[in-house]
């Protein structure tokens, strides 16, 4: 079974792949199927997925852990949300509510406490680890924020020199940092690709 | 073509680099993050707390999708490392199919270690399909689950802050990588180990997850120097007008 498994995996992945590199009409209508089938795959895994927090959380419920009450109004509100999004359809004024009302809100809160969070994380930082980098880190962070942000008597002078001149530098280290994922996505994706790597089937 | 020929030369170079790495194991380089990895992973085995393991929103379908299998390349080391604990790790992602391969790789941890009785379904979790609702449902893992460690590795974004402030304000270790760039700064500002860049992928070789995983920093080493000789060779034939 293990062996079935690898050599399907295998054997999608290099059909795909040679799609992209020789888009020849068997080869692109097969690459298209096996996505289309990838696309059913994930949707199915979505639900579940769902049905594996829901569990977890009754679970938690069910041995009253602590803080369970707030995995009880999880289950609550995606039973209420699922059920009115099936009566009446993703699009309806309900459900626009539920998005709206909710869940853009609660998203935006949390973005404000991450502004907090990030700017406490950056006073704790010398704290933290008190070395060169950090000091240039933060020195170019500050430098950065200066000479973007706006001020009510315009532009800050030299702001156009202060991006440009560090930001030459950012770039490259950008690009550095880039070329270096990009590298180490490669060598996994052929590792999985030739089943060196199988994270899947109990390997 | 050019493309094909990069992926057909890493492929050849890493079959031949495994085959030769089988005679002599590779000498790595010391980060500290993984040193304290090991300790920590020592330390939660001994007494009797938890290990978090959060994998991101990596979703499979996209380049992102590597950095997750990296994250299950160090999960799978770490599931058959503290499987006899008394209590399991907890392994938290952002993507649907993301979890059920943790779940997949935590039981294949379990039976290496001859555990697989002691491994449970619900100990590998989707904690929300947004950035935010991730980190909602992450957090409570951190804070609530007798959690002494957490392993962040993976595609995040800025909701990585909000899970090391979590881990900090629970006084846990924190070891974290993501191949996002803004994560990376964050990470860097915020937390006590970051790994940075490339490191995230080097993750699998220093958890002893095999001579594949050695050969392949090997491998991104040699492709590296390629990448600075031919950056360095165009721009001076550019600049010589050669090209």
């Amino acid at each position: 079974m293990r062996i079935l498994t690898a050599v399907i995996a295998m054997a999608s992945g290099l059909i795909v792949l040679l799609g992209y590199f020789y888009p020849l009409d068997a080869l692109t209508q097969l690459r298209i199927m096996l996505t289309d089938w990838a696309i059913i795959i994930a949707a199915m895994a979505v639900l579940i997925g769902i049905a594996n927090l829901v569990f977890v959380q009754m679970d938690k419920i069910r041995k009253r852990e602590k803080n369970s009450i707030y995995g009880g109004l999880l289950v609550l509100a995606l039973i209420a949300t699922f059920g009115l999004g099936l009566i009446f359809g993703p699009g309806h004024q309900f459900m626009r509510l539920a998005v709206d009302a909710i869940i853009v809100p609660v998203e935006a809160s949390l973005m404000a406490i991450l502004a907090v969070t990030l700017v406490y994380a950056s006073i704790r930082l010398l704290r933290r680890r008190a070395d060169v980098m950090t000091v240039i880190f933060l020195l170019v962070a500050v430098i950065f924020l200066i000479a973007m942000m706006p001020t009510p008597f315009g532009p800050v002078p030299g702001d156009w020199l202060v991006t440009q001149f560090a930001g030459m530098f950012s770039r490259g280290g950008a690009r550095g940092l880039l070329i270096g994922i990009a590298l180490g996505t490669l060598l996994t994706g052929i590792r999985v690709l030739f089943g060196i790597d199988r994270p899947y089937g109990g390997n | 073509m050019l493309a094909l020929g990069i992926v057909l030369f890493t492929a050849l170079l890493l079959l031949a680099i495994t085959y030769l790495r089988r005679k002599s194991p590779a000498v790595l380089r010391r980060i500290e993050a993984f040193e304290r990895l090991n300790r920590v992973v020592g330390l939660a085995v001994e007494n009797g707390t938890r290990l978090h393991i959060s994998l991101g929103r990596g979703n499979l379908f996209t380049a992102r999708g590597a950095s997750a299998l990296a994250g299950l390349a160090m999960l799978r080391r770490l599931a058959e490392r503290t499987s006899m604990s008394d209590r399991p790790p907890i392994v938290t992602s952002g993507d649907a199919s993301l979890s059920i391969l943790s779940q997949d790789t935590l039981q294949a941890g379990y039976r290496a270690a001859g555990a697989e009785d002691q491994y449970r379904v619900s100990t590998g979790r989707l904690a929300g399909l947004t950035p935010f609702a991730y980190a909602a449902g992450t957090i409570p893992v951190t804070r609530d689950e007798m959690v002494s460690a957490n392993v962040v590795i993976g595609d995040f974004g800025a909701e990585a802050a909000l899970l090391v402030e979590a881990a900090d304000r629970e006084d846990t270790h924190l070891i974290a990588a993501s191949d996002n760039l803004s994560a990376q700064s964050i990470l860097y500002a915020s937390a006590q180990d970051p790994l940075i860049g490339e490191e995230l992928f080097a993750s699998g070789a220093y958890m002893g997850a095999g001579i594949s995983h050695e050969a392949s920093l090997q491998v991104q080493d040699i492709l590296r120097w390629l990448v600075i000789v031919a950056i360095v060779g165009g721009s001076l034939l550019k600049l010589m007008g050669i090209i």
